[in-house]
């Protein structure tokens, strides 16, 4: 298969143009000693071929898997509005959009894109996305080292563990202090956290609901923050803002999020989209393009990318960050899945969410030598302590068809017998049935062992 | 065009889900809850589905217009790429079931496709290993600088400075600076437009933890001095980056590992077809030489001797995670098809006529417009528009008017070592009729400068709003409704 139109006799052609003889000689720089040593890659195929080929790959994953798994990532429904919106071309072959003439479409969805996530976050301004919640986390961190001129980071132990090591991998040759502040089901703890803020503290990072599914109001731990100067950055999940309070009327100074639960598919991890928030005052020092809203010569309202003077094409060795690109067509997504639910959609969305998980604990609660941490409210996602491993459990399950959740103890070494459990609104009543009776199946076959601490 | 949010009819619905089929048992305390909002608008599917069709028909893409913009490889997107994508096998597929117990089993068809076109990446760069995780290329360039100081600290050499063109794109400099160096910027030499190597030589020495370079560089030319270059960061134990930005020139002619570059990014929206997306999403593979290899990061996927695919994460030496999973993994399986449809031939003949299609380009117009370095490029050109300048018509005027007749424009004021720079990527997709078509324009529009440069001013006129005033927005912050 070959997408290039020209024929033999347009090349010669344009060789001619040239004046070169051949296309060979258009290389002559390169020198022979450096010419490839080996090239030897499979001969083309037809489009059919290569179909045939992904669809035998695409069917050896089991995405068919009833699934109870969250971690950060969830399986919410897709109106096919948003797949029929994200596929018109003109949006997905353009670039980013530096002539703003000829890209107010992207332009305007990316500032109604930056409204949505003020609106959900009820924070002042918001960059056109980061690459996902985890890098939005680790760029959230270098924002509050660079306002406040402080080395240290508190980062709270209800941080999804992965971008917990993210941010550690992305620092490690960086003088920054990580200090972390262990959680165990509940919320963050505030003897801890307040202990551990001090004059060089320069944000503490939080995250609601947090990886254990656990609903936390953190207004205290941000008004403590700020009595020391400090920032507080808290990473949300955006279907619970539906119904939780916003970071920003609590005060919070940078948020940051996965927006993949708005309207972007599972992808066995990407694309995703990382989107952030923060107030006017620190707008200059956040990363990644911004749409601003202006006028033309003759009054007319357009869009442009704005504060550009942060950004690493103006400012190079001294941007704030060395984004380029954002996730544009994820955020274009995200927007047309809010525009389609509208507020009272998204607010059913999380009310079913909330309503099933619950019911999914009641459920499992009557499953012998089970138990349902219920230290805390909790949103879509909680913890079961199983009287077994919960990676065996959790293999087990799938045989049975389910991807059942997420066994904690490969994050947290101690909590090898819970597993985390999530529940979207795709899940029915007939499902979470179905896996309370797969579950006491699984849970029959082995010899109940003595209940593990909770705190361990 | 009309805000989404004034378009908002309280009460109207755009979709109806499911009646909740269990009892209603969830209850959040008041003291966790919203009081008000949030405010999203309420809108029916077709007026979704019409405001957004309005604002697609108000941008260019490659679908519409030529896009010849330069470094940004802005080639025609296969439609079949696409549709692989949406297969169910890979878009349900949740990232964390191979994490679980044998869960790696689970996955199979993912698993291979991420080996698979990391080999292929492989055999194409002449590089060792690759990671698929950076999710775009300024995050490959991090990515690399990260392995560049593991390698650094595994070693016990103290080093803080990388030494960057100063032709580079911006992001390499600000890529650098961000995981923790030094810039040192080397000049370009103006006779040949590549790296000045006595310049480079007086830079580099034991403090030089690496050389970042794009080859062919952003003037479209590709550096006969690496050789040369390559021995100078060896006697210093300094580092080669390649930045893989203009790979699409070099496909079967060049391998930046066969030349000793110890790390490289390849940017899989450009050189591998897959769509730009109006700025993202991305994807930024970085390959590593045998020395750095240790230093991947994790997760990583191994074929094991029964032919079964599986993640490894046991990598004592490794930077750990950039990425919360295994990178932007449908992006990366666009590209993996579309290198399987061109197969090696494919891969050739598209570097072959991008070269052709920039060196066409560039000879057509280099009596209108002065070309800096006339010599071969490689897929793109630069030149520059000093004269029309000097006659009150700068490159950007140039590209405004570009725009009334039908073409996004080249790149421009880019590089910023050439002075009213344009900068022309035509790709390999494009036919000679298109480019004849952007070439009569560029022809017209030098014309029409020593004509009567005002009429420039004004341009673009066909478009939904003219020039916009820049100042103002950033002025006024105006960034959300």
């Amino acid at each position: 298969m070959s997408y290039i139109a020209n024929t033999a006799r347009q090349q010669e052609e344009m060789l001619r143009v040239c004046g070169v003889s051949s296309i060979g000689e258009l290389f002559k720089d390169i020198p022979e000693n450096l010419r490839p040593r080996s090239f030897s890659l499979p001969r083309g195929k037809s489009e059919l071929e290569v179909h045939q080929i992904l669809e035998r790959y695409a069917a050896q994953n089991y995405s068919h898997l009833i699934n109870f798994l969250g971690g950060g990532f969830y399986d919410h429904f897709i109106p096919a509005a948003v797949d029929a919106i994200a596929s018109r071309s003109e949006f997905y072959t353009a670039y980013t959009p530096y002539q703003p003439e000829l890209s107010q479409g992207t332009l305007q969805a990316m500032y109604e894109f930056q409204s949505d996530v003020c609106r959900l976050t009820g924070m002042e301004i918001s960059n056109a996305s980061l690459y996902d919640g985890g890098t939005a986390l680790y760029e959230a961190c270098q924002m509050a080292i660079h306002a406040t001129g402080r080395p240290k980071i508190i980062v709270d132990g209800g941080v999804n563990p992965i971008y917990r090591k993210m941010l550690y991998s992305y620092t490690a040759n960086l003088s920054i202090d990580f200090c972390e502040i262990p959680v165990s089901h509940g919320q963050s703890d505030r003897e801890k956290v307040f202990a551990a803020l001090d004059e060089s503290t320069a944000g503490v990072v939080l995250q609601n609901p947090n990886f254990f599914g656990v609903i936390d109001n953190h207004a205290d731990i941000v008004d403590k923050c700020h009595s020391l100067g400090i920032l507080a950055v808290q990473s949300v999940y955006p279907v619970s803002m539906a119904l939780l309070k916003p970071p920003g009327e609590i005060g919070v100074d940078i948020v940051t999020g996965e927006g993949q639960s708005l309207g972007i598919p599972l992808s066995f991890g990407g694309p995703y989209i990382g989107f952030m928030a923060t107030s006017k005052k620190l707008a200059r020092k956040m990363p990644g393009r911004i749409v601003g809203r202006t006028v033309d010569g003759q009054g007319r309202e357009g869009f442009v990318l704005t504060l550009q003077a942060r950004e690493q094409h103006i400012r190079r060795e001294k941007a704030t960050s060395n984004i380029c690109t954002n996730e544009a067509l994820c955020a274009l997504r995200v927007h047309a899945y809010l525009s389609l639910l509208g507020s009272q959609g998204l607010r059913e969305v999380a009310e079913l969410c909330l309503n099933k998980a619950a019911y999914a604990k009641n459920r499992f609660k009557a499953i012998s030598h089970v138990k349902v941490m219920e230290t805390s409210p909790t949103f879509n996602e909680f913890t079961l302590l199983l009287p077994m491993d919960a990676a065996e459990a959790a293999g087990k399950m799938i045989e049975r068809g389910f991807a059942p959740g997420f066994p904690l103890g490969r994050y947290y070494p101690g909590m090898e017998n819970y597993l985390l459990v999530a529940v979207t609104e795709k899940r029915t009543r007939y499902e979470i049935g179905a896996f309370a009776e797969a579950l006491e199946d699984v849970l029959r076959s082995f010899a109940p062992q003595p209940t593990l601490s909770e705190n361990t | 065009m009309t805000i989404i949010f004034k378009k908002s009819i309280p009460g109207r619905r755009g979709v109806t889900l499911p009646e909740l089929d269990v009892e209603p048992l969830g209850k959040i305390p008041d003291g966790y809850l919203r009081t008000s909002g949030p405010e999203l608008c309420e809108l029916s599917e077709l007026d979704v589905v019409r405001h957004f069709t309005e604002l697609s028909r108000k941008n260019f893409g490659v679908d519409t217009n030529f896009y010849p913009l330069g470094s940004c490889t802005m080639k025609y997107n296969p439609k079949m790429c696409e549709k692989i994508a949406q297969l169910e096998g890979f878009s349900s597929l949740h990232p964390l079931l191979p994490q679980l117990r044998r869960g790696g089993m689970l996955t199979q068809g993912a698993l291979a496709v991420i080996y698979e076109l990391e080999r292929l990446l492989c055999e194409i760069t002449g590089m060792e290993a690759f990671t698929l995780q950076p999710m775009a290329g300024a995050h490959g360039e991090l990515t690399g600088m990260m392995l560049i100081a593991a390698y650094h600290k595994n070693k016990g050499n103290r080093k803080n400075e990388v030494i960057i063109p100063d032709e580079a794109h911006g992001t390499n400099p600000s890529s650098a600076a961000i995981a923790g160096y030094i810039v040192k910027p080397v000049p370009t030499n103006s006779e040949t437009g590549m790296i000045d190597v006595s310049a480079l030589e007086a830079l580099i020495g034991p403090q030089t933890a690496a050389i970042m370079m794009t080859n062919p560089n952003t003037l479209g030319i590709f550096n006969t001095h690496i050789e040369k270059i390559a021995q100078l960061s060896r006697k210093f134990d300094a580092l080669l980056y390649y930045d893989g930005a203009n790979l699409n020139a070099i496909l079967g002619k060049f391998r930046p590992g066969d030349a000793r570059f110890d790390v490289m990014h390849v940017n899989l929206h450009k050189t591998f077809a897959t769509p730009h997306g109006g700025g993202g999403p991305g994807a930024g593979p970085v390959g590593v030489g045998k020395r750095l290899e240790e230093f991947l990061p994790v997760s990583r996927v191994i074929k094991r001797s029964d032919g079964t695919y599986s993640l490894n994460y046991d990598y004592p030496k490794s930077i750990g995670y950039i990425a919360p999973f295994y990178g932007n993994f449908s992006v990366c399986l666009k590209a993996y098809a579309y290198i399987l449809m061109l197969g090696g031939k494919g891969l050739v003949e598209a570097g072959e006529n991008a070269v052709l299609n920039a060196n066409y380009v560039m000879h057509s117009l280099k009596n209108h417009y002065t070309v800096p370095f006339l010599r071969t490029c490689m897929h793109e050109c630069v030149i520059s528009a000093k004269r029309q300048a000097a006659l009150g018509v700068g490159a950007l005027d140039i590209a405004k008017m570009l725009i009334d007749e039908g073409f996004h424009p080249p790149t421009v004021y880019f590089p910023l070592i050439v002075k009213e720079a344009l900068m022309i990527e035509p790709t390999e997709t494009e036919s000679k009729e298109t480019m004849d078509s952007f070439i009569d324009a560029m022809k017209t529009i030098a014309r029409k400068a020593q004509e009567d440069p005002s009429r420039f001013h004004g341009a673009p006129r066909t478009t939904p709003v003219g020039r916009l005033d820049e100042v103002k927005a950033a002025r006024d912050m105006d960034c959300s409704a």
